[in-house]
């Protein structure tokens, strides 16, 4: 299959790659693989640059995610407030560890740091909207929201 | 008809704003009341949030933190006439937090609606371009240059000189780059100013443009922050739309288009070069200096790159004169700083001062101690690259030199509070976790440094051999410090030597040993 009409209108742009990428994975949940040949040949790069540009970043997925992606800061704001505490506890709570998705597909749980919400820490990211003060019951009520809504979607 | 603010800044939705917005708008509804709601950025008084003012005629009139189940009882209690209620602080800009600021470069933030393009006029905007475009090129620089404004993303480079070289560059093409990577955690000014003030920031380009002959221009914002990234492309394009940017730039014949381009997540695509490269689509590898960007940069051409706060601080440097921004700060620290109160803080926020004051003012006289209520004991100033500052440096004031002084930084004003229950060995274990994660491998120090470093502090922790593991640990930061090609190596020895250094128990040292 082709993605080309994806990002077609891209393909002129200066530096196009990452406006690319973030294209597909906005679209499809991730960046299919057999995506990047036709990129490479589209942008007049090498597969290999397509890949290893690809493989840097840590935001782009070879595979997609889970139904919810839930990403808990571990930077140094949200350690000094709990944010240990409330990495174990996600993980207990969703029962897989962080940086995985669980066996169900049905969340995955992602190590991030610095979400820029340090006044209000600790700080976590649910299908990409910031939360504030989570506790742990915080953590548990967000999580059963997306998840409801996912649900009803 | 009573006017009511409620901000749309990520961190006031990050803890219900929308749902506060919502219940009030219907709140009113139920009683057949007609309100306005205006939708602000953030006072930065972030503790209080969601912080929802009411317009009144002796001023505007603050209420926080408040719930959605807080909202009838304040319309029962008057609120829209700036009644008494529990959660009610008065006039906001009598809160002493704010009031005892001196904003600048956040004149405008929390005041107005971000995406008003009559409340930006209305509260001096475009001033500064207007001005600079009266002038010469090299008049603009100049204006910048003898403002003594340093750049505001970490290294403290004079913001003028950096122009002057692109300026005098001779090239078809320049290019003008704001750095919004905002990648030090306790920071959040540069998320602040794009959400809550984006038209300063397009503002503040459009100077360095004209300044240096420079026509395009791109924001490359951290993925991190998807909501600076929408408010930033709605402003463009109003912007654009009203002939602030364009082809023909308020009529001058001056042109200057800006893009906005998202990061992927990578803290070493701060670091300006490896910057440039993501940009040009590239893995964000730090490049070998020289050439300087200012002479080599965005596509081998002449860019002047710098921070978010640094372009925001232009627009009124130019309106009011250099003098009146050089008239603040200390030393060769010109102006003001948006400091950033994070982590265990219990009035967390942002706080805009004259270069100067303390860290004691900050953490205790604007934070009011911890969120927990135990001592204070560690600070981390400028972010993960940053010292750790204890309370007996509380009183050295805020100003680059003398941070260097005390083999700290300021950084981009980040401060992170902790209380005396962190455990400072796993706090350096962290730095070095954290370089090992982010190092973009062009250097061995680095990349392979901080992964020993994280061992041996384990063996450290763990009580393994543990004197010749703290020298090996010693002599790795000074390979580190030596032998790398950025800050990323180089500086995240820092943390871990301040740890050592002033909280040495913490690592299984008596003091008394401490003595070489
Ligand atoms: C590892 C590393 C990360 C950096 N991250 C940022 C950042 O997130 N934002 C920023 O403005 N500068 C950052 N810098 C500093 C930039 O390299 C550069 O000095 C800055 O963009 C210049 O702009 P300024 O003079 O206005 O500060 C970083 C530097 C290093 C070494
Ligand atoms: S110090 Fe680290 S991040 Fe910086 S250039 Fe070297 S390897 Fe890359």
């Amino acid at each position: 299959m082709s993605y080309r009409d994806i990002y077609a209108d891209l393909v002129d742009e200066p530096g196009a790659l990452l406006p690319i990428f973030h294209r597909i994975q906005d679209r499809l949940g991730h960046v299919p693989q057999d995506a990047l040949p036709e990129i490479a040949q589209a942008l007049n790069l090498s597969r290999a640059e397509v890949h290893g540009v690809m493989s840097f970043y840590h935001d782009f997925r070879a595979e997609p995610a889970g139904r919810c992606v839930v990403k808990v800061c571990r930077a140094e704001a949200c350690q000094a407030m709990g944010a240990n505490a409330l990495v174990r506890h996600a993980e207990q709570r969703i029962g897989t560890p962080l940086g995985s998705t669980c066996a169900d597909g049905s969340v995955t749980l992602e190590a991030t740091y610095c979400l820029g919400n340090c006044a209000l820490s600790p700080a976590v990211m649910v299908n990409g909207a910031l939360k504030g003060r989570v506790t742990p019951e915080r953590f548990d009520a967000l999580l059963a929201a997306a998840q409801h809504k996912e649900q009803a979607a | 008809m009573t006017r009511i603010y409620v901000p749309r800044d990520s961190a006031a939705l990050s803890v219900g704003a929308d749902e506060v917005a919502a219940a009030i708008v219907a709140e009113a509804a139920r009683l057949g009341v007609t309100i306005e709601l205006v939708r602000n950025g953030s006072r930065g008084l972030l503790w209080l949030e969601p912080l929802v003012e009411v317009a009144t005629p002796q001023g505007r009139v603050a209420y926080g933190p408040v719930a959605v189940e807080d909202v009838p009882g304040l319309f029962a209690a008057g609120f829209l006439n700036g009644g008494a209620h529990a959660l009610a602080h008065g006039l906001t800009e009598q809160i002493p937090y704010l009031a005892r600021q001196e904003r600048l470069t956040f004149a405008r933030v929390g005041i107005t609606d971000p995406l008003s393009l009559d409340d930006y006029l209305a509260h001096d905007g475009f001033r500064g371009l207007r001005a600079a475009l009266a002038l010469a090129p090299a008049a603009v620089v100049q204006q910048v240059t003898d403002s003594g404004l340093r750049g505001r993303g970490g290294a403290a480079f004079p913001t003028g000189i950096k122009w002057k070289t692109v300026l005098g560059a001779q090239a078809a093409q320049k290019y003008v780059v704001c750095n919004a990577d905002e990648g030090d955690s306790g920071t959040f000014s540069d998320r602040m100013i794009m959400e809550d003030d984006p038209f300063v920031l397009i503002e503040g380009m459009t100077i360095a443009g004209i300044a240096t002959g420079a026509t395009r221009g791109y924001i490359y914002v951290r993925s991190e922050y998807p909501h600076a990234f929408e408010v930033l492309g709605q402003a463009i394009a109003m912007a654009t739309q009203a002939g602030y940017l364009g082809d023909d730039v308020l009529g001058s014949g001056r042109a200057f288009r800006l893009d906005v381009r998202l990061g992927a997540g990578a803290y070493i695509c701060g670091e300006e070069t490896a910057l440039l490269e993501s940009l040009e689509g590239k893995r964000g590898i730090v490049r070998y200096k020289p050439p300087i960007p200012a002479l080599k940069g965005l596509f081998g051409q002449p860019t002047v790159v710098n921070n978010v706060i640094s372009f925001a601080s232009v627009p009124i440097i130019l309106d009011r004169g250099a003098e009146f921004y050089k008239n603040y700060g200390m030393g060769r620290s010109r102006g003001t700083l948006p400091f950033q109160l994070a982590g265990n803080i219990r009035h967390g926020g942002l706080v805009e001062k004259a270069f100067g004051l303390t860290l004691r003012d900050l953490v205790e006289g604007f934070g009011g101690g911890t969120a927990s209520g135990r001592p204070v004991r560690a600070v981390q100033v400028g972010g993960p690259l940053g010292a750790y500052v204890p309370a007996s440096q509380f009183d050295t004031p805020l100003d680059y030199e003398a941070y260097v002084g005390i083999s700290a930084m300021i950084g981009h004003g980040g401060l992170v509070v902790f209380d005396d229950t962190v455990d400072m060995a796993e706090m350096a274990r962290y730095a070095m976790e954290f370089c090992a994660i982010e190092s973009c491998g062009k250097c061995t120090p680095c990349r392979i440094g901080s992964t020993r470093g994280v061992e041996v502090i384990d063996r450290i922790i763990a009580n393994q051999d543990r004197a010749a593991n703290i020298e090996l640990l010693r002599s790795l930061c000074d390979t580190m410090l030596g032998g790398s090609l950025c800050a990323l190596g180089g500086m995240a020895p820092y943390p871990v030597l301040s740890a050592l250094k002033h909280f040495p128990q913490d690592f299984g040292i008596e003091t008394s040993q401490l003595a070489a």
